[in-house]
């Protein structure tokens, strides 16, 4: 295939460990280290390793953010992705608005493949790929391990709650990718400066024509409740002990 | 009044456990009727079973062979020529439902709520965000349908006993070719389902070997548990990937949960936390998960193990 695509989200690092802001009003974002989205460095070394073996000619991967989402598209760069689009908006767009530009993008770049992560891991929506090929008509294959191609269809091997499950998809077709998909890449330096080079677009939203989705209001933000303290036992009689004054065993 | 349409996961001829859990979420939103949608091959008695849950006032079926397997592309496309007369359409938070929900409430033009955890009203949820590091509270507008998913580890299954009526409908709706179901492995265990085991054991990185996690199975199988494993286990290939607990992988409730050489990190322990207790064995006492158990046991899990497995008897 000539082209596949990848989403890029830029999200707060998996392992800072995020406050709710003191008025309730969001999340505290400031000074917190940013990354891409895990599932998307599997998406895109799959992109990768897809173009590597013939699969495909050029790789594009696309964000939509802040012009901050910039630094997690030159990683992407980095990686060996061959070119970034940035579409740009100030305030985070509702899903089905971000798969309505996304949708954009893709009758522009008419790629042979989408591959996008599972789920952000910050709003845990898991939802974007799956709208995504719901506005383009086209197949989507969620919770990926495995990707076989082969000519204009595809087998994709599912990781679902009882195991796996094989579905075979014709392309253009939208893949979401799983933790087991494969283990993405380091980037190196020589490569970070050869980003620099490489061809970064931006577009402003509000030029994509993307008509809002009916919007869902987030009116407070809270800290879960917490558990209460339990207690350490010294031994494993401690332990059956404790578990019989709960009445579990 | 609120009209909530639930689609039933089943596996082909039993219903899953999570739709009596999705239904016990609807079934917190005031003056509500539910009616829950099987789409199957032969819908039988799936629909038998979700005729006998609670609150249930109509069990509506689609059979055709092309619902014999649960493609997104094809159900979706059914479930909004069957939603055109309901205010909410309600599916559980499984990989099913996450698959599902999404394409159905993009063919109907709207946002979807991931993860319900709690019902604050008709159109308001509260559900976790960031690994459940954040509760957000939603409010989605009163003029479009409500899409969501039903964190399902939130909810009790509501009672059996009910018999609701059974209704075969018909839909006009597209289906598309482009998608094609090819095999499923179902991982072959007799031990209690991960999902809804009332006692979990589960076992991480330290277990170190596909040969050591045998010391998970043998207590499990003293407690009569089901089996749950860090994501570290799964990568590194001492159990399957169905048996990951948290963020990305299953949300569980057990009454009990014991975690054994799991270090507790926040993607863990996301998927524990409505554990009624958890104890963790951790032979580092500074490990993050002895911030969560109710009970800890500090010690190196190759003798604490064996020896908890025979004090069972
Ligand atoms: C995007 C993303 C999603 C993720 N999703 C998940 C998820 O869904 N579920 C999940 O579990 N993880 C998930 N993770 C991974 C998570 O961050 C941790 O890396 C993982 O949970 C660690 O697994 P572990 O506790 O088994 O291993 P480790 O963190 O290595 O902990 C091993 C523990 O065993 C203890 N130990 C060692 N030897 C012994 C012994 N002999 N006796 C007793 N104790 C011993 C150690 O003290 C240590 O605490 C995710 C990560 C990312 C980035
Ligand atoms: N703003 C965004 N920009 C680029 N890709 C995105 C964006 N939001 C979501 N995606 C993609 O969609 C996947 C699922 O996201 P979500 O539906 O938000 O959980 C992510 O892993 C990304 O690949």
């Amino acid at each position: 295939m000539d082209k596949i695509l990848v989403g890029l989200k830029r999200v707060v690092d998996y392992n800072v460990r995020v406050r709710v802001k003191s008025d309730g009003s969001g999340v505290e974002t400031d000074g917190v280290k940013m990354s891409i989205n895990p599932f998307d460095e599997i998406a895109l070394e799959e992109a990768l390793r897809i173009k590597e073996s013939g699969g495909a000619s050029e790789i594009v991967v696309v964000s939509v953010g802040t012009s901050e989402a910039q630094q997690q598209l030159r990683t992407g760069l980095a990686m060996g992705a061959d070119r970034a689009i940035l579409i740009t908006t100030d305030d985070a767009p509702d899903v089905l608005s971000c798969a309505r530009a996304l949708l954009e993008i893709v009758n522009r770049e008419d790629p042979g493949l989408v591959i996008v992560g599972k789920q952000a891991i910050d709003d845990d929506n898991a939802q974007t790929g799956q709208m995504l090929a719901a506005l383009w008509g086209r197949p989507q294959a969620t919770c990926a391990s495995k990707i076989e191609l082969d000519g204009d269809k595809a087998i994709i091997t599912r990781e679902i709650d009882v195991g796996m499950e094989r579905i075979e998809i014709d392309l253009p077709a939208v893949v979401t990718a799983d933790l087991r998909l494969n283990e993405p890449r380091y980037v190196k330096l020589p490569d970070i400066m050869k980003a620099k080079k490489k061809p970064l677009d931006e577009i402003a939203f509000a030029e994509l024509g993307v008509e809002a989705g009916p919007q869902i209001a987030h009116s407070s933000y809270e800290p879960p409740s917490e558990r209460d303290k339990g207690v350490m036992v010294d031994d494993v009689q401690g332990l059956v002990t404790s578990l019989k004054d709960r009445g579990l065993l | 009044m609120s009209r909530i349409l639930v689609i039933a996961e089943h596996d082909g001829s039993t219903l899953n456990a999570s739709i009596a859990k999705t239904v016990a979420c609807a079934a917190q939103i005031e003056n509500a009727e539910i009616d829950v949608l099987v789409l199957a091959d032969a819908a039988g008695p799936i629909a038998a079973e979700a005729a006998s849950l609670a609150s249930v006032s109509r069990v509506l079926t689609i059979e055709s062979e092309s619902n014999a397997h649960p493609l997104a592309a094809l159900l979706a496309p059914q479930i909004v020529a069957a939603a055109q007369n309901y205010t909410h359409v309600f599916g559980p938070s499984t990989t099913f439902g996450k698959d599902l929900m999404p394409r159905v409430a993009a063919l109907l033009g709207v946002n979807q709520i991931s993860d319900i955890m709690s019902v604050a009203g008709s159109h308001e949820f509260k559900r976790p965000i960031y690994a459940g590091n954040v509760v957000v509270t939603l409010s989605a507008p009163a003029d479009v349908i409500v899409v969501a998913t039903v964190r399902t580890a939130s909810y009790k299954a509501v009672a059996t006993g009910n018999s609701a009526p059974i209704e075969s409908i018909s839909v006009d709706a597209d289906l598309p070719t482009h998608t094609r179901f090819v095999d499923a492995q179902a991982g072959s265990s007799d031990r209690p389902d991960l999902q809804t085991a009332a006692v979990v054991v589960a076992g991480g990185r330290a277990l170190g070997s596909v040969e050591n996690f045998d010391l998970i199975y043998t207590l499990a199988d003293k407690l009569g548990a089901g089996v749950g494993a860090s994501r570290a286990a799964v990568d590194a290939g001492y159990v399957a990937n169905e048996l990951q607990v948290g963020q990305t992988g299953k949300i569980i409730a057990p009454d009990l949960y014991i975690a054994i050489g799991i270090s507790g990190a926040i993607q863990h322990l996301t998927g524990i936390k409505d554990a009624g207790t958890i104890v963790a064995i951790n032979k580092d006492e500074e490990a993050p998960i002895f911030e969560v158990a109710d009970i800890g046991l500090a010690g190196d899990l190759f003798t604490v193990v064996p020896e908890l497995t025979e004090a069972l008897g």
